[in-house]
């Protein structure tokens, strides 16, 4: 449908798409070229050694790592939620369906210190995972959790249409050839909804590497250990270093630029399979 | 402020403070993390002093946060009319910016700090660690909460203070501080950005066996939160903390507040001002006061930062630059 | 990103055969798992916020709520909200008119560039606009010179919420514009309405529900912000403080029943935002299938 060339005869194009730029200039290009400008300044070495220091590098590590990880745990209990909220009915099905979006629309420092206070070691979950020598806040566990809870809601999401959408006929086609149902879901379900996986994990690791509200108050903020990147930023500008603080801000902007392209060429992908499979 | 006059504010794009109401004055005070409850009540105390004397109703607006935050506020544009901040470096680093002059330290008595304060150990009931002194908290299993030296000002005297211990003991040297100091750092479990996010973890969160912490900060804490679960040790040896107070000049006198943002500060030397430090358990200057409260704070040897460590743009230059010798030493990567 | 695929999403049920059913226990423990998570992961949370708030009693709750510095905090949090919302909307409207309803080279860029705030993080959506208005910034001195104030003030406040619900309704209105075609407005210019007309009578009907769920989540994150404002507040009490940034201060001031208080005001848009969203989605969806549903398949 979309695919279809065509030309408007409707008006307001000019005012629109004009209206579109200068506000998209405005509130987004002009403030972002301002730290592509301020990065040129540096210069290369100065650059090269504000965003290679262990220290900055150890928060890549911390901040993709537990983004790349709390995107596949989210896969995985996103797949679980689509699909008990796609095929299955059980009580409290309705609530569960409407509150997959409070991470979405919870704040991020609500959701902090809620989850510092439930993850802590006196608190009601830290205190029971205590003796078994777990830890979760203050821990670079910590991070990973409000990782994982800040994302849920993208898997779920972006996995519960397709889901939806799967012509139950080639199931049960599969089914009446004798394949069993984990031999279903692995060959003709899971290949289904992988596009759509993909970019739910896409999205919620996008999400998690720039997240800073609900992380800072349950992680240690230990350098080397606990600290993400969006905080060492603000270290480095509480340590008036503004050049080092750009650079490492103008890393980030390349990699979720890049990342965007990633997820818009997928979103591309899956309504093409979409349109083929209909 | 209305919505109407944020709205034109923002189509003109601009915003001017203090437009709200012309008979009331207003200052803003920009300071760091644990002097809230201090300057709610002085605040408060200056305010009817100011109106006593001229008549003028006044508001003094606060803002808190990390010192070294708190001065990149001002120097990014923030109209603080007065600053009373953790450390001297962080006006200094105003000053550099041209904001306020380089002097500025001489222009009030005492090192422009009209309080002091030192570092302490605040240590869960009954010291079930037995933490006497900077040598205990080396001690392996021990864990320790301290805010992060780049950061946080408290958390530098802290470090300091720790310095300067291993420096005066008995064959004390450079090479054997760092190492000393190397050590506890190597059992810091939680490095918070400000001391008042350490002490929130160790008190609230029940994380830690012992807090380093300023004096005022530790005492507080166990005020608001109960005496039946914390005590205060005091080590044998700390660090004279003044926590240095300027107005800002760029700011006052474009607003022509540098009158009353002046009596503000000579305020905090007065006898009523050095009181309600004393109260808050800030080490008052005055001798009178001094006496009067001189049973609420433990006896301690201090040293200080100009003659210990030659001052703290040095100070911050050999420590807590980028590549200094905190960086040089913290380096946790997992060892707990 | 996730609020475009949310519309589609919802109790699209399947019907069951013996042939594509999993086994009692496979169903009991996928439904156990996800009750679980949801237990631990959505509601723990958000009963916390609540009980920790009245863990002092009502009268304290109450006494965090009604107070000058959390009414600034509210008054603030709403300004923002009002100035930031109606902004994005009209230029959610037109970004979608134009993208949805004509074809032009660079249509791809233009939706990654719209969608760039909402994968850039909320920290470097403030440091944007101090290396702008900052002091050390751009127009910082030009600024100071004609005593105009952005940083550290209202319009700074304002203008990094913008950045980060910038995309919320644009992403919102281009599919559905798309999936609607322009068949519509096109009989109703050969009819002889001017643009207004077409947009005020035939476009804006068939969008107001998609409209509305963009609006709701665009207010909601404009409401919650916490990073980007964080950077660009000074957090100077009563005037500079959002909510967000206020149940920040009051936790750091030991005043946890307070803090918690403020953030169940939060917590509860939060509710009433996902109420009134799961309210609007069964109203698009029913749309949607008006509009597939004649045309046939």
């Amino acid at each position: 449908m979309t695919s279809v060339k065509r030309y408007s005869p409707l008006p307001g194009f000019r005012l629109a798409m004009g209206y579109t730029l200068v506000y998209l200039t405005l509130i987004v290009l002009i403030p972002l070229a301002a730290v592509g400008t301020k990065t040129l300044t540096m210069g290369w070495e100065a650059f090269w050694a504000a965003v290679s220091s262990p220290r900055v590098v150890a928060s890549y590590q911390l901040s993709f790592g537990a983004s790349l990880l709390a995107a596949a745990i989210n896969v995985v209990f996103g797949l679980i939620f689509a699909w008990v909220l796609v095929r299955y009915r059980f009580p409290g099905k309705g609530l569960i369906d409407s509150l997959v979006d409070l991470p979405f629309a919870l704040p991020t420092a609500v959701a902090g210190i809620a989850l510092a206070t439930i993850y802590s070691e006196n608190g009601p979950v830290g205190k029971l995972l205590e003796p078994w020598g777990i830890e979760i806040a203050y821990t670079p566990n910590g991070v990973l959790l409000a990782l994982v809870f800040i994302g849920l809601p993208f898997v779920v999401r972006t996995v519960q249409p397709v889901l939806g959408d799967l012509e139950k006929e080639v199931e049960e086609a599969a089914a009446g050839l004798g394949a069993s149902r984990w031999q279903t879901f692995l060959r003709i379900i899971l290949p289904h909804i992988a596009p759509a996986l993909l970019t739910g994990f896409a999205m919620a690791f996008a999400r998690a590497v720039g997240e800073y509200g609900s992380v800072i108050f349950i992680a240690g903020n230990v350098p080397m250990v606990s600290e993400i990147t969006p905080l060492l930023i603000i270290t480095k500008l509480e340590q008036y270093d503004y050049a080092g603080a750009t650079a490492v801000a103008s890393v980030m902007l390349v990699f979720s630029f890049v990342l965007l392209l990633i997820i818009n060429g997928l979103q591309g992908w899956m309504q093409n399979r979409h349109a083929k499979g209909a | 402020m209305n919505v109407q006059e944020s709205l034109a504010g923002l189509l003109v794009g601009a915003l001017l403070l203090g437009s709200a109401s012309a008979a009331e004055i207003t200052i803003l005070n920009v300071s760091y993390d644990p002097t809230r409850e201090l300057y709610q009540d002085f605040n408060a105390a200056f305010g009817k002093y100011w109106q006593a004397k001229t008549g003028d109703t006044l508001r003094v607006k606060a803002s808190h946060g990390g010192s070294g935050k708190q001065a990149r506020s001002v120097i990014d544009g923030i109209d603080a009319d007065v600053v009373t901040l953790a450390l001297a470096f962080d006006i200094d680093a105003i000053a550099d910016r041209g904001i306020v002059p380089l002097d500025w330290q001489k222009r009030l008595p005492s090192n422009a700090a009209p309080y002091t304060s030192t570092i302490v150990f605040l240590v869960r009931k009954g010291n079930p660690k037995a933490i006497r002194d900077w040598n205990d908290l080396v001690k392996p299993g021990v864990s320790i909460i301290t805010p992060n030296p780049k950061t946080s000002g408290g958390a530098r005297w802290n470090y300091l203070a720790a310095w300067a211990y291993a420096l005066k003991q008995p064959g004390g040297s450079e090479t054997r501080a760092r190492e000393f100091v190397g050590q506890i750092y190597g059992n810091v479990k939680v490095l918070d950005s400000g001391a008042r996010g350490s002490t929130t973890t160790f008190v609230e969160r029940g994380i830690g066996d012992v807090l380093i912490a300023w004096e005022n900060e530790a005492y507080l804490a166990i005020k608001e939160l109960g005496p039946d679960k914390f005590e205060i040790v005091t080590p044998s040896l700390s660090i004279l903390a003044e926590p240095p107070v300027s107005v800002v000049d760029r700011v006052v006198d474009k607003r022509a507040t540098r009158k009353v943002a002046q009596a503000y500060l000579d305020y905090l030397y007065s006898p009523e001002g050095q009181e309600i430090a004393a109260r808050h358990y800030y080490r008052p200057r005055d001798a009178k006061v001094s006496a009067k409260y001189a049973g609420q704070f433990g006896k301690v040897n201090l040293v200080t930062i100009d003659d210990t460590f030659g001052g703290w743009r040095y100070a911050q230059k050999t420590h807590f630059s980028d590549g200094g010798i905190f960086d040089q030493i913290y380096v946790p990567g997992g060892k707990r | 990103m996730s609020a475009t695929i949310a519309l589609h999403a919802g109790s699209l049920e399947h019907a069951e055969t013996a042939s594509t059913r999993e086994p009692a226990w496979v169903r009991v423990v996928l439904i156990s798992i996800a009750l679980t998570f949801f237990a631990v992961f959505l509601l723990l949370p958000l009963g916390t916020v609540f009980a920790e708030g009245l863990r002092k009693g009502w009268a304290a709750y109450v006494a965090a709520l009604v107070n000058d510095d959390a009414w600034d905090a509210i008054k603030l949090t709403l300004i923002t909200a009002a100035i930031a919302v109606p902004l994005n909307l009209v230029f959610g409207v037109a970004a979608a008119w134009s993208i949805a309803k004509f074809e032009f080279p660079g249509k791809r860029l233009l939706i990654t560039f719209i969608d760039l705030p909402f994968s850039v993080s909320p920290v470097i959506s403030g440091l944007i606009y101090v290396l702008l208005f900052g002091a050390q910034g751009w127009f910082g001195p030009w600024l100071q010179e004609h005593d105009i104030r952005i940083i550290f003030a209202v319009p700074g406040i304002v203008l990094a919420t913008i950045f980060v619900t910038f995309p919320f309704v644009a992403r919102e209105l281009i599919p559905l514009m798309e999936a609607q075609g322009s068949e519509e407005e096109e009989a109703a210019v050969v009819l002889g309405a001017s643009g207004w007309q077409v947009f005020w009578y035939t476009t804006l009907p068939n969008i107001k529900w998609g409209l509305l769920y963009g609006v709701i989540l665009c207010n909601a994150r404009a409401m919650g912000e916490f990073g980007a404002v964080s950077v660009v507040s000074g957090h100077i009490r009563g005037q500079t403080n959002t909510m967000p940034l206020y149940v920040e201060i009051l936790y750091n001031e030991y005043n946890y029943a307070a803090a918690f208080a403020v953030a169940s005001l939060l917590a509860l848009l939060a509710i009433v935002t996902l109420a009134l969203k799961t309210l609007v989605e069964r109203q698009t969806r029913r749309q949607l299938q008006e509009i597939i549903e004649p045309s046939g398949e």
